[in-house]
């Protein structure tokens, strides 16, 4: 089994080159196995399988209800808060099973998350990054530590480095959203799950936040699901196209390749039909 | 101008009058509950005697109410004290981890909210008076608390179930343990309308006679300690506006300006808390 899954492994080249020290092979981080999903009944997810590899950005494409969110949210349990939600295969993440694990809090740590909406905490800029290494219990020096180098990743210290007790409401919308991504970063995170972290923001915010990820996926892995076929194009390294399976009303996965492969030779019918835009 | 506008207008303004002549008689009522409250309960309240001295028999001069002040501040401090935490903490549970228990909780609160005061403060008699053969301030304000909780725990739950899921999402999402997250970071989101709540049942509570009839019972002297029998405003109220004497009915009306004079403050003090949270809670 091992095997095959290694020989799927795609070859993998890099968005921005660039931008990238080097390009070479990486090590998968998570490893999705037969993966399904079910809100309580209705099954949501079907059999997915596929490699998630390390410091790349992993793009997730399909149209609307194709249950990416949900897949989302399986790599970091948020589905736990959904009653009567639960998995079935596996997601090895460094050789522990996301699915059955129990160490959930220190699992949340290492797969963090960006949301669609941003939520800023009712606090200051800095409270906002502080506010989870401080409940961690790390001492004033690391936690002073942990916002300065968060915001300066995420590219928003500049722009705030004099406000910072500011209420992190009087921010805009885009660098509310770096402010998410500066929140996670907080408690150094390995995987970054972004879900469709651009759709209220105009094409100069985008832009600032693709950049960031480029920039970012040099030390983490990034799993970014999008509506936005450009931007999976733009960043990612690889891809992968979900579609609702019409007879069973759940999603699969159709076909998964490196960005530019998946996008100028694809193998599968419907995922052509999706690039080039006649349905979804 | 066509008919049927001329004909919409007048109905506008018809209407709109209405609407002001309704809210005005409604305002009479309380306007004149306010004016005679003022007007009789000035020249007792204009003493300073009475918010240095205790009551003194009829006739004697210099009577004032301040053990019934302290006692108010006192049975209400501590009815809030027990009430606030175990109220919030509840009101925070029942939003956050729902189940059997909190379903309990609520039908428990919303009888509780409906139960005549004088109900609750024979249930705590029984409970806190009876077993100790002895009225005490203690009694009346834990009979002040089981009024308070169920109000501070439904608005609780209220201002909290109004925080949109996205910061508990966000919250959860950083790793962060589920209490922790429910009291760090969605109860402060809240508090606004979780302070709000809670000023509100103090002040109810300040107001309320019923409860401390058979608990806190009165004093006409001084003190300070909770095990003994302890005077509050509406008890002067109750008591001195039944007598004959005149004296005793100024001291009446004026023991209820006071109280009067507390609730504004009370309610000033809640939206300053409300207005000065808002600027960091923002447009969460
Ligand atoms: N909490 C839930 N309870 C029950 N069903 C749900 C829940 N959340 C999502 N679903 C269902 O699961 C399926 C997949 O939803 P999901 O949100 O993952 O889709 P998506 O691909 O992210 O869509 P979109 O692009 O619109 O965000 C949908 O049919 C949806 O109705
Ligand atoms: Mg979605």
């Amino acid at each position: 089994m091992s095997d095959l899954s290694a020989f799927r492994q795609p070859v993998v080249q890099a968005a921005r080159p660039e931008l990238r020290a080097v390009a070479g092979i990486s090590q998968n981080k998570l490893r999705i196995k037969e993966l399904s999903f079910y809100y309580d009944r209705t099954r949501a997810l079907k059999d997915l399988t596929f490699d998630i590899p390390e410091r790349r950005i992993t793009a997730i494409i399909g149209p609307s209800g194709c249950g990416k969110s949900t897949l989302l949210r399986v790599f970091n349990r948020m589905y736990d808060l959904v009653p009567r939600a639960r998995a079935q295969g596996s997601v090895l993440f460094e050789g522990e099973d996301i699915v059955t694990t129990r160490r959930l809090l220190e699992l949340r740590q290492r797969i963090g998350m960006v949301f669609q909406r941003p939520s800023p905490f009712p606090m200051s800029i800095r409270d906002n990054v502080a506010f989870a290494p401080r409940l961690l219990g790390w001492g004033s020096a690391r936690v002073k530590e942990a916002v300065a180098r968060s915001l300066q990743a995420a590219a928003l210290w500049d722009e705030v480095k004099d406000r910072l007790g500011d209420s992190a409401t009087s921010l805009s919308g885009g660098q509310l959203q770096r402010l998410s991504i500066a929140r996670c970063l907080a408690v150094n995170p390995e995987v970054i799950l972004m879900d469709e972290p651009c759709s209220a923001l105009d094409p100069i915010a985008t832009l600032k936040i693709e950049d960031l990820m480029v920039e970012l996926a040099r030390d983490y892995t990034i799993v970014i699901v999008t509506h936005n076929m450009q931007q999976a194009a733009r960043v990612s390294d690889n891809t992968a196209f979900m579609l609702m399976n019409q007879a069973e009303r759940c999603g699969e996965l159709i076909e998964f390749a490196p960005t530019h492969e998946l996008f100028n030779q694809p193998r599968d019918r419907r995922t052509e039909d999706y690039i080039t835009g006649r349905f979804g | 101008m066509p008919a049927r506008n001329v004909w919409r207008r007048a109905t506008s303004s018809l209407a709109r009058g209405a609407v002001y002549g309704l809210t005005a008689v409604a305002l009479i009522p309380l306007g004149l509950v306010l004016w005679h409250t003022v007007v009789n309960g000035l020249p007792a309240a204009t003493h300073v005697d009475f918010f240095v001295n205790v009551e003194r028999p009829v006739g004697i001069p210099g009577a004032g109410v301040a053990h019934a002040i302290v006692g108010s501040a006192i049975m209400v401090g501590i009815a809030s004290a027990v009430a606030v935490p175990l109220g919030v903490v509840s009101g925070v549970n029942l939003v956050e981890f729902g189940g059997g228990l909190a379903r309990a909780v609520r039908l428990a609160a919303d009888v509780l909210v409906g139960a005549p005061s004088i109900a609750i403060g024979l249930f705590a008699y029984v409970l806190f008076v009876a077993p100790f053969h002895h009225f005490s301030g203690m009694a009346g304000a834990l009979a002040l608390a089981i009024l308070m909780l169920p109000v501070v725990i439904r608005t609780t739950e209220g201002a909290v179930a109004l925080i949109p899921a996205g910061l508990r999402e966000s919250g959860l999402a950083l790793g962060l343990p589920r209490w922790r997250v429910a009291l760090q970071l969605v109860l402060p989101a809240a508090a606004p309308g979780v302070i709000t709540g809670a000023l509100l049942a103090m002040a109810r509570a300040a107001g309320e006679t019923a409860p401390l009839l058979f608990t806190g019972f009165g004093n006409r002297f001084w003190t300070v300690d909770p095990t003994q029998p302890m005077s509050a405003l509406p008890l002067i109220v109750f008591h001195d506006a039944l007598t004959p004497y005149p004296s005793l009915q100024q001291q009446a009306w004026g023991a209820a300006l006071v109280l009067v004079a507390a609730m504004l403050v009370i309610n000033l003090a809640s939206r300053w808390v409300v207005r000065r949270q808002q600027r960091f809670a923002g447009q969460l």
